[in-house]
Parts: structure tokens; sequence; C-alpha cells
């Protein structure tokens, strides 16, 4: 294995310790809102996508109906359809291992394949990121719908800032070009503008429509 | 409850699925070619804007944004990945450490 190859393992390790680390707080939210903890690393195993498990949980921990924590759930999950019409082409995988890579399509997975300048990097990327998050977040939740709170609050440990500074890291290449420069501060300021406004998870899907634009408006 | 977790796990699949299946002359087509390989470009950004200012339906200014800023800081001075990471958790934990 190159240098190079190593650096992207490595890096997706990194990934999945930090976001992985989430699981535990997840576990733990989990069992809170009523869950068993069997339930709990079902959602992790199955539904695997952060954004839309913390919503089921949510929405049931409210004292809401099942069905419409799945209802909010599949709404935020739906931005892995977005990434998933990059990472066809990028990927260009068919048949059997098509249907396995799509459930380790996640935020973390595209950040790590978009930015690679060859398919074979962008593969490496993609699954190395994937299965070291699916891997540390499956343990987390367990741990953490075992252990509850007692585990800590990845937030104690600055990992909210990790993450965040970590997808900057990844997109840091992509930046150079001035059009994703604009769409990626336009899509920014509008989500965070919209954070009081509409239910959780509806600003980052409608930072979408700024790509829509972006690559609409460089048409004509 | 277990309906809803099973609804959830195959809608939230097939989502993924969808996504990756979609035929490549459909994206053949320039403009949607141009839109696809900006999206991720704009969805990351966006989670990185409301994980950093989000507070539940607020918005606030604490440690994640110091903790963002150094990440970034690192960045320019062309640190490695690991270490833009580190330098964004250490930051933004000690804040909180001395914030008490």
């Amino acid at each position: 294995m190159t240098e190079a190859r190593r650096t992207i393992v490595r890096d997706a390790v990194a990934v999945g310790v930090a976001t992985g680390a989430y699981g535990i707080s997840f576990g733990a939210i989990a069992v809170t809102s009523g869950l068993s903890v069997l339930q709990a690393c079902a959602l992790s195993l199955l539904v695997f996508t952060g954004a839309s498990q913390f919503a089921f949980v949510g929405v049931v921990a409210a004292g809401g109906a099942p069905v419409s924590g799945a209802a909010t759930a599949l709404m935020l999950g739906s931005r892995n359809t977005l990434y998933g019409l990059r990472l066809g082409s990028l990927l260009d995988l068919r048949g059997a291992r098509r249907n396995a890579a799509a459930q380790l399509v996640i935020d973390e997975s595209t950040a790590m394949a978009i930015n690679r300048d060859n398919a074979a990097d962008a593969r490496l990327g993609f699954f190395a990121t994937g299965l070291a998050v699916f891997a540390l977040w499956n343990l987390a939740t367990l741990g953490g719908a075992l252990a509850g709170q007692a585990l800590g609050d990845p937030r104690a440990f600055g990992l909210d800032a990790a993450v965040a500074a970590a997808f900057v890291a990844l997109m840091w290449p992509q930046l150079r070009d001035a059009r994703s420069r604009t769409t990626a501060l336009a899509a920014a300021v509008l989500a965070v503008a919209l954070v009081p406004l509409v239910p959780a998870g509806v600003p980052v899907l409608a930072a979408a429509l700024v790509a829509v634009l972006g690559g609409l408006r460089a048409a004509r | 409850m277990w309906v809803a977790i099973l609804l959830t796990a195959a809608g939230c699949y097939l989502l993924k699925l969808l996504g990756l299946s979609v035929p490549q002359s459909v994206l053949a087509h320039p403009a949607v070619r141009r839109i696809a390989d900006l999206l991720p470009v704009a969805l990351l950004a966006a989670l990185v804007g409301t994980q950093t200012f989000g507070d539940g339906a607020s918005l606030s200014v604490d440690a994640r944004l110091a903790g963002l800023v150094a990440g970034v800081v690192a960045l320019l001075l062309r640190a490695s990945f690991l270490v833009v990471v580190a330098v964004a958790a250490v930051s933004a934990a000690v804040l909180r450490l001395l914030a008490g």
C-alpha cells in the first residue's frame, strides 16, 4: 500500500473515532427515550445514518408516535440520496457491491470520497470511512445503551468542533474552485439562517437549492 | 415500535440506494452533472454551519466556533488532517474547561 493510501486509511479511522463516539450519545438517549437496548442497536445497524436516528428517538422521547418518528427520519435520510447522485459516478459500482455500498452512504464517507483525484482513492476513502464509522458507531451505540450517560458527553472532549473541522478539512481541496467556494458559503449561510425558522434537518436539505442554482447559473 | 424501526431502516436504505442507482445517462447532461458535483459541498457546508451555530431551534456562538476557527487556521498553515481535527477538538475542550 502506498503512502497516500495509508494516509487515507489513517484519516478514515480518525473520522470513525470522532463521529463514532457520538454513538455513545445515541445509545444513551435512545434508552432514555424508552427504547430497549436491542432496539437502539437495531437502529444503528439497520438505519445507520446519525441524523435520522437522533430524529427518530427525539420524536419518540417527546411523546410522538413511532410512525411520525419514522417519517421525520426518512425526510432527513433523503440527503443521502443527493450524495448518491455524485457518488454513483465517482465509485462506479455495479450489482451486489453497489447494494452493499449503499448502506455506507453517509456524510462522512461522502466527504472522504469527493476530494480524491482518482476512482481508486475515492473508493478507498469511501469504504474505509464507511466501515470505520459503521464499526465504531455500532460498538458505541451498544456501550451507550448499556452504560447510559456514564460514559460522558462527546462535547466535553470538543468532538462537536472536531467533526465540523473534519468536514471543512475534507472539503478544503474543492474550495480552491471559486464556484464550489461560493456554493459552500451560500449554503452554510442559508442553513444557519433557517435554523430558527424550520424543523431540524430541513436547513441542510434546503441548502441543496444552492447547488441547483449554482449548477444552472453556470450553464448559461 | 419495531414496525417503525424496520420501516425507517428500509426507507433509509432505499433512499441511499436510489441516489447510487440513478443511470449515468441522466447524469450525463452538463447542468445535472454540475449540480450533482456541487451537492455534496453544499450539504456538507450547510452541515458545518448548523453544527457550529445551531442549538436546538436557536443559534449560539460558543466554544464550537472557536474550535472550528482554530481548525481552519491549522488548515491555512497546511497542517495534516489529523492535526486539524485534533487542534479543533482540543481548542473547544480547553475553552469549555476554562469557562467551567
